[in-house]
């Protein structure tokens, strides 16, 4: 059994209330912040422990907490990114809906060092159900003085609200989020400026993915160096796996980084193996953003090695032959799967959730669907298989948010790992008819489809 | 604006004021969406031109300022939806898992393809990008209330069961977790 820093108390009954999870040494690093530590001590804690932001980005925490500009008599705000919508994880639902206390503890502990006296935690809108349980817990955190004035007669004060978002993947986005947060569409902004000298209304910001926040508490409870002696290498802690698709035990996981991808995937005490005994074909391990990598090389790397789960150890082999952590989305498809359907019904969600601000994303992301719905739909060429890549290869980079990368990655690793497929599409195209219901579902005629092409 | 029928009742209006009350002096833009949200749960479950115009008069902007951002998110609907609005997943773990089938089953079974509504005005069928529910896949999200683990037998149960209740569902329903 791994360590478990963030969810040991999960099962225990009563644990989404105030008292029990107050018995279970719940808020205890809120009262060591504020009673015995500066702002600037709980920071240097953060940096101490290696943290990595959960979100996706693995950005170190401790540095993006440091880079938060402090000018004289500007407010600063702390905002929880939970607007969890990467396809592929559901870790902050599973937190959020389990333990409330734990992220509100975080949102506490971590608006203390950054010097917010108002803090938001941003939720998908979709989420609704979880937010009154937040807004519960909040009221009974208020109650018990860990919120409000002059907490623990200290003179800190410190607000807290929830703010439900409308159903848009690219507000997980942070620039767009706060966009989103001040009332308008959630375009993102162009960088520089970034949040920490100009985020929420142009005020120094920190956003950060609710795992990170929760991550804090056991970070100042334990200190910086207890919590990097946990992991391996610069992947230090705990990271929670949401692990959905073929496999006999979906649900997340809470690991301790350094076990084997391929202990995750088969051991009983994770995933179980593949469901009904069939064999693997392919793992998407980081949110559907990132790199899919067929069995051999999501198992062991290009060198041969057991692939570790950790940041370094997925993205051993670089896109060439490896992958991301990225969000910790894992998503196990079993033999039965196609990949370019499955890069198609991926495509399809970011062409949908496309903001719209930048040509490439777009019109890129239409295009690719489009492509990818002519080959599965047993009418591609060739030459479309390469269209596809150059389209993906002029997207990368050319956009104001990673959105971009992200639809760029699954297409360009899709037809990386295996062309093969895609050509057995284009060569068998005819014997192809389900997905002609796409078209039925849309009133698309499909010639007219191709045509616009 | 001449409609005078729309106007929040006293309890949403505490609500929406509590909501205003959230942001520092002169940002109380930033209530849109919390308020959008109240105002489709309280208008039939969408948002007409006079209903946005109304939160706009609330929040003291212009209603292009409100119908860019109702235009944006997907969960607003601009058109007149069925008391449940079913949100049946389509991405990824959910569609590896079978949302397919789920969508073609409801389709059949009300006569009516995605983006409809059924004659009776009970159902509309969206199909919406993932959810946070793959673990529990397929799934779909009627008013607030997640249904996980679907099979078509669980669909036909859930859909006679919403039909017997005849009632609205909106995102602040009380829900039974049995996922996560």
């Amino acid at each position: 059994m791994g360590k478990k820093l963030l969810t040991e108390h999960i099962n225990v009954p009563g644990i989404q209330g105030y008292e029990v999870y107050r018995k279970m040494g719940g808020y205890a690093s809120v009262e060591k912040a504020i009673k015995s530590m500066k702002p600037e001590d709980v920071v240097e804690e953060v940096k101490k422990s290696g943290l990595r932001g959960r979100g996706g980005a693995g950005f170190p925490t401790g540095m993006k907490w440091s880079f938060l500009a402090k000018p004289e008599g500007v407010p600063r705000y702390l905002v929880c990114n939970a607007d969890e919508s990467e396809p592929g994880t559901f870790k902050d639902r599973y937190l959020m809906s389990r333990l409330p206390h734990l992220l509100i503890e975080g949102m506490i502990t971590s608006s203390f060092a950054l010097g917010a006296n108002t803090s938001y935690i941003y939720v998908r809108g979709e989420y609704y159900y979880i937010i009154a349980i937040l807004e519960k817990a909040i009221a009974e955190a208020y109650a018990a003085g860990w919120l409000g004035k002059n907490i623990l007669g200290s003179g800190y004060d410190l607000d807290l609200y929830v703010q439900p978002g409308g159903g848009a993947y690219i507000c997980g986005e942070e620039t767009a989020l706060l966009e989103s947060l001040e009332g308008k569409r959630g375009n993102p902004r162009i960088k520089p400026p970034f949040p920490a000298i100009a985020g929420l209304y142009g005020c120094p910001t920190v956003v950060n993915n609710v795992e990170t926040i929760a991550a804090v508490v056991p970070i100042v409870n334990q200190g910086g160096d207890a919590y990097a002696a946990v992991g391996i290498g610069k992947s230090t802690g705990t990271k929670l796996i949401s692990a959905s698709g073929h496999i006999n035990k979906p649900g997340i996981y809470e690991i301790e980084m350094g076990i084997t991808v391929e202990d995750f995937i088969y051991s009983d005490e994770y995933c179980g193996g593949i469901l009904n005994g069939k064999k693997l074909k392919a793992v998407i391990a980081g949110g559907s953003s990132v790199p899919i990598l067929p069995t051999d090389l999501i198992l062991k790397t290009a060198a041969g090695e057991p692939r570790i789960m950790s940041y370094e150890g997925l993205a051993d082999g670089g896109f060439a032959a490896g992958t991301m952590l990225g969000s910790g989305g894992f998503i196990v498809m079993d033999e039965s799967v196609s990949i370019p359907k499955n890069l198609w019904n991926l495509i399809r969600f970011y062409h949908h959730e496309s903001c719209g601000q930048c040509s490439p994303c777009r019109e890129g992301t239409g295009w690719m669907e489009k492509i990818l719905h002519k080959i599965v739909d047993g009418h591609g060429t060739l030459k479309d298989i390469d269209l596809l890549w150059e389209l993906q290869a002029k997207i990368e980079g050319n956009t104001i948010c990673p959105l971009g990368d992200a639809a760029a990655w699954p297409v360009a690793s899709a037809i990386r790992h295996f062309r093969t497929e895609f050509e057995e599409y284009v060569k068998h195209g005819d014997k192809i008819k389900d997905v002609k219901y796409y078209f039925h579902t849309h009133n698309m005629d499909p010639a007219a489809a191709y045509s616009s092409l | 604006m001449s409609n005078t029928e729309i106007t929040f009742n006293a309890e949403a209006m505490a609500t929406v004021q509590t909501i205003i009350a959230r942001y520092p002096e002169g940002k109380h833009k930033s209530a849109m969406l919390p308020i959008l949200h109240v105002a489709q749960a309280e208008f039939d479950g969408w948002l007409s031109s006079e209903v946005m115009d109304y939160v706009a008069s609330i929040l003291n902007i212009k209603p292009i300022e409100v119908y860019e951002v109702a235009s944006f998110y997907t969960m607003f609907n601009l058109k007149p939806v069925g008391k449940c609005l079913l949100e049946v997943c389509r991405t990824s773990s959910c569609w590896i898992r079978g949302a397919e089938d789920v969508v073609k089953h409801i389709e059949k079974r009300l006569g009516i393809t995605e983006g409809e509504t059924s004659a009776d005005g009970m159902f509309t069928l969206k199909t919406v990008e993932c959810l946070g529910s793959c673990g529990t896949a397929p799934m779909l999200m009627c008013g607030s209330q997640f249904h996980e683990n679907l099979t078509l037998e669980k669909v036909d149960t859930l859909l006679d069961n919403l039909k017997k209740e005849n009632k609205r569902k909106t995102y602040f329903d009380d829900v039974v977790i049995d996922g996560y």
